[in-house]
């Protein structure tokens, strides 16, 4: 069964914007939020030389590298072609205006 | 709704980049059915040459595989030669070589029928073995002749004659150009110029017989003297002959307008032959007709070099489209030869002439060759051979009609030449080794971008950049890049105006648009923006973004509300993001002064948040570097408990003000610098500008504190001070130049700070005040801020107007909702 924790409000994360989710022993998480209020997880880790997407500017459905600007899709964690690879995806879900998170 | 039907007949490179570019602004409109007589998918006709040289194979030049015709619903008859349309049925009908028949409807009618090689009327002409130069048959044609053949006669020396030549050549032919007029590629180069690269392609072992007319090609004779099915020989009027087993035909191409003039399009008459259209690319005789590329005549020019083509592609779709915006209003072309080893580059007008005036270099030894034309100051064209790195300089200041009079004195030494770092003062893209390094910051070598260019199809540096990285970075070899994508791809490159060239990929428009409209219609957010110009995203990305946030602010100041959202991380965090996500901190220290208390609060902050490096930097002020995002609120807090605010060394914005010691203590100084310098570091507090911008105050002209390679630059003399703009340190070493001279602090800061506000108000974003002064001219921006006083004391009094209510962003960013950004959320295991 699924562990969904609850983070925080919905509003604690700016539109077009992202918070980090520190885990003890564990990666950070990047949590984005877009215009549209949809949310998405995924590693806080740029497939290609690690740089913090949580730090990036969120644009429709992607988000990009603050390091050296590789575009990381947020439904599927993949890099925009041409460059290619992919980070780690997490569920993550809104309830009641909550933001839960699936670990 | 039913969709529209698109028929494409001829499947060449402009038809299809017009499906492509209509697929981007509407790919649901229309069921698109695609003709070609080839059988064939859409392959890049230009690579022929690389191909018959060896260097290239046929899968590598396809551009459009038959699954991309499958991935986009298009409908591909390959092999099917359209031979009639029906107008009054609006259908089309093709013919297979088979005889079999295929019809298809249209609702629109997209013509490409491309162009056919002239072949002139000589006898022998229809002979075996003689061949016009156009598609993969005739290539194919000539790589088997080579297989078995050792004499070739290529009649016409332009561009594909030579490119020819030079391919059959490679393949082991005994090859001889023939040529009509009295030097080689007499339409794009002047006598020197084809001297130079005659004797280069002869040391390679080609041979030419200039100044020949064709008489006639005849058979080849068994040693009987019975005469063969090939052609066999080649004979001039003046009686020569010379043996020939390959006749190829390069003189030149006719707009193919057969069937568009057999359904009564009209075709034109006399010397301007083509399928006529209007500036929106729709035939002048039916509106459901569009015509592009090599088959059409618009305002009376067939263009036979694919860059114009593919700008005709981009307006004809966006009307397929029925956006219904843009005009095709012609093009300007430019010339590169695609053989390996040769640089060459010509554009314009370089016949001279009546008020035309030219500048030549001339270094015969040295193989190189540059010849500018001048017309009332401007371009008007140029030839270049051996060196060719300034082509495309060059021909943007033609395109933008932009006067030279000012770097008249240096316009032949190219842009800048000097200071440029990263990969070695390199400037011979085509003799550069394929190991070689172009790009420094990337680590790009010239082999992997050829190699991309061909493999992937690109046509542009933004596609070149975004593939191989090379010239993504600094930028400092982007014209290099462009070389080496020019001498790749030939007379397919074209580079834009930067006055043309879109944001990014979320729009059409240029800066120069975007900005106007911000103005125009009061626009104040980034909605606004996105709506009244149609951005194709619904939020832009992270290159208009900023921009686009930056503009509002600049143009509406106090009314347009910052969005940090659309802003770098930079900006957002007030501090630098290093390559491990770990922040840099740089409190401001005013004119690079500071106090034994700020020094002892940095010491007490470094050690207590553990900061890793501690360096002093070249705008004479202390970095805190390794800083954990999380301590930033806590560090500010100390920091500005000590009286120090944001050194912004982190922003688009004003960094430094760089000061010398002076007359405070100097015994040379004759100006108080660091007085001056700390008064326009204070006037020019939190100013957000297009890029960042850094200032330097000496105190006398013995310059210590390096004035002449800032934004503005400050020196101190005896009377006053002298003002110099545009100096750059960076990727590449640019002195500044001098404005003017003043006498007074207030009016150094008068005129320092019109200058910036002029910058801040019609520069574009992320480009440097030494880019704006280029684009815009020195005199520009002196009739602005030297000669109209009025206007100078409006720009400096709308610069302080920006700035009234300026706050230490360390400050505001500890305030409740806006330091949730630098906390993480923790999760319990």
């Amino acid at each position: 069964m699924t562990d969904w924790k609850r983070i925080c409000p919905l509003d604690d994360i700016p539109r077009l914007g992202a918070r980090v989710v520190q885990r003890p022993g564990d990666e950070d998480i990047a949590i984005f939020r877009n215009a549209e209020d949809e949310v998405f997880a995924l590693h806080d880790k740029c497939p290609h030389k690690g740089g913090p997407l949580s730090q990036g500017i969120v644009h429709g459905r992607k988000v990009t590298c603050p390091l050296h600007g590789w575009n990381i899709g947020l439904e599927d964690g993949h890099a925009v072609a041409p460059d290619s690879g992919h980070c780690g995806r997490f569920a993550v879900k809104v309830e009641g205006g909550e933001v839960f998170l699936a670990l | 709704m039913k969709k529209m039907k698109l028929v494409l007949v001829g499947n060449g490179m402009a038809g299809v980049r017009t499906i492509e570019e209509l697929l981007k602004l509407a790919p649901d409109l229309y069921d698109i059915t695609v003709f070609g007589a080839e059988p064939h998918g859409n392959y890049n006709r230009i690579l022929l040459s690389p191909v018959l040289a060896g260097e290239m194979t046929l899968p590598e030049i396809m551009l459009n595989d038959l699954d991309w015709y499958r991935d986009n619903d298009i409908t591909l008859h390959a092999g099917r030669q359209v031979t009639k349309i029906d107008r009054v049925k609006r259908k089309v009908i093709a013919e297979a070589a088979d005889g079999s028949l295929t019809e298809a409807d249209y609702d629109r009618l997209l013509l490409a029928t491309g162009s056919t090689p002239f072949i002139p009327p000589i006898p022998g002409n229809d002979l075996p073995g003689v061949l016009g130069y156009r598609d993969i048959a005739d290539t194919e044609a000539m790589i088997e002749a080579a297989g078995k053949y050792r004499h070739a006669v290529v009649i016409g020396a332009g561009l594909l004659g030579l490119e020819a030549a030079n391919g059959l050549m490679l393949r082991g032919m005994d090859v001889t150009v023939v040529h009509i007029g009295e030097w080689i590629m007499e339409r794009q180069l002047d006598r020197a110029a084809a001297d130079m690269l005659q004797a280069s392609l002869e040391a390679k072992g080609m041979k030419f017989l200039l100044a020949r007319q064709t008489e006639a090609l005849l058979p080849a004779r068994t040693e009987r003297g019975d005469m063969m099915a090939r052609v066999g020989a080649v004979r001039f009027k003046d009686g020569m002959e010379i043996p020939a087993d390959l006749v190829v035909v390069a003189a030149g191409i006719r707009p193919n307008y057969v069937l568009a003039e057999s359904a009564g399009l009209y075709c034109g008459s006399g010397r301007v032959r083509g399928i006529h259209v209007s500036d929106t690319l729709q035939t002048v005789t039916d509106p459901r007709i569009y015509a592009v590329g090599e088959c059409v005549a618009h305002r009376g020019i067939a263009y036979g070099l694919v860059a114009p083509l593919f700008e005709q592609g981009k307006v004809c779709a966006n009307h397929l489209a029925n956006f219904g915006i843009g005009r095709y209003e012609g093009s300007v072309t430019s010339t590169k030869l695609k053989v390996t080893g040769i640089d060459v580059f010509s554009a314009g007008d370089f016949g001279g002439g009546p008020g035309t005036e030219e500048i030549v270099l001339h270094d015969k030894q040295g193989g190189v060759y540059k010849r500018v034309v001048l017309k009332d100051d401007r371009i008007v064209g140029s030839v270049l051979y051996g060196d060719t790195a300034d082509g495309s300089w060059y021909f943007q200041l033609m395109k933008d009609r932009q006067s030279v009079a000012e770097i008249r004195d240096h316009l032949m030494f190219g842009q800048n030449r000097l200071g440029d770092t990263g990969h070695k003062g390199e400037n011979r893209a085509a003799s550069m080794p394929d190991t070689a390094e172009v790009c420094g910051c990337n680590g790009v070598c010239k082999g992997t971008i050829v190699k991309a260019i061909k493999e992937q199809g690109l046509f542009t540096l933004d596609e070149v950049k975004k593939h191989t990285k090379a010239a993504s970075s600094c930028g400092s070899c982007t014209g290099l890049v462009e070389q080496i994508l020019a001498s790749t791809v030939g007379g397919a490159y074209q580079a834009v105006s930067a006055n043309d060239k879109p944001v990014c990929a979320c729009t059409e428009h240029s800066h120069k648009v975007v900005r106007e409209a911000i103005f125009k219609h009061h626009l104040t957010s980034k909605e606004a923006v996105f709506e009244t110009l149609n951005w194709r995203t619904p939020n832009g990305c992270d290159k208009c973004r900023p921009a686009v946030n930056y503009y509002l602010i600049s143009s509406w100041p106090h009314e347009a509300k910052d969005d940090p959202q659309s802003r770098f991380i930079n900006e957002r965090a007030h501090a630098n993001i290093q390559k491990d996500g770990t922040y840099s901190v740089v409190p401001r220290m005013w004119g690079g002064l500071t106090t034994p208390s700020e020094l002892r609060a940095i010491a007490d902050a470094a050690e207590k948040y553990k900061v890793p490096t501690v360096k002093v930097t070249g705008g004479q002020r202390i970095d805190l570097l390794g800083i954990k995002k999380e301590d930033l609120p806590a560090i500010w807090a100390d920091l500005n408990a000590a009286g120090m605010v944001s050194g912004h060394a982190y922003g688009k914005s004003i960094r430094t003000v760089k000061t010398c010691v002076g007359a405070e203590h100097c015994r040379f100084g004759t100006q108080l610098a660091m007085d001056m310098g700390v008064k326009l570091e204070k006037m020019l507090f939190d100013m957000y500008a297009p890029h960042k911008v850094k200032l330097a105050v000496s105190g006398c002209p013995r310059n210590c504190a390096e004035a002449g390679i800032k934004d503005v630059g400050v020196i101190g003399v005896d009377s006053g001070y002298e003002l110099y703009v545009g100096g750059n340190g960076g990727i590449k070493t640019e002195v500044a130049q001098f404005l003017c001279k003043v006498g007074s602090d207030e009016e150094v800061m008068e005129y320092s700070g019109a200058f910036l506000q002029l910058y801040r108000e019609e520069g574009w974003y992320l480009e440097r005040t030494v880019h704006w002064l280029n684009r815009v001219g020195l005199d520009y921006v002196k009739s602005r801020v030297v000669e109209d006083g009025d206007n100078r004391r409006q720009l400096h009094a709308r610069l302080l107007d920006a700035l009234k209510d300026a706050r230490d962003p360390w400050q505001t960013s500890r305030e409740a909702q806006a330091i949730k950004q630098f906390i993480p959320i923790k999760v319990e295991a």
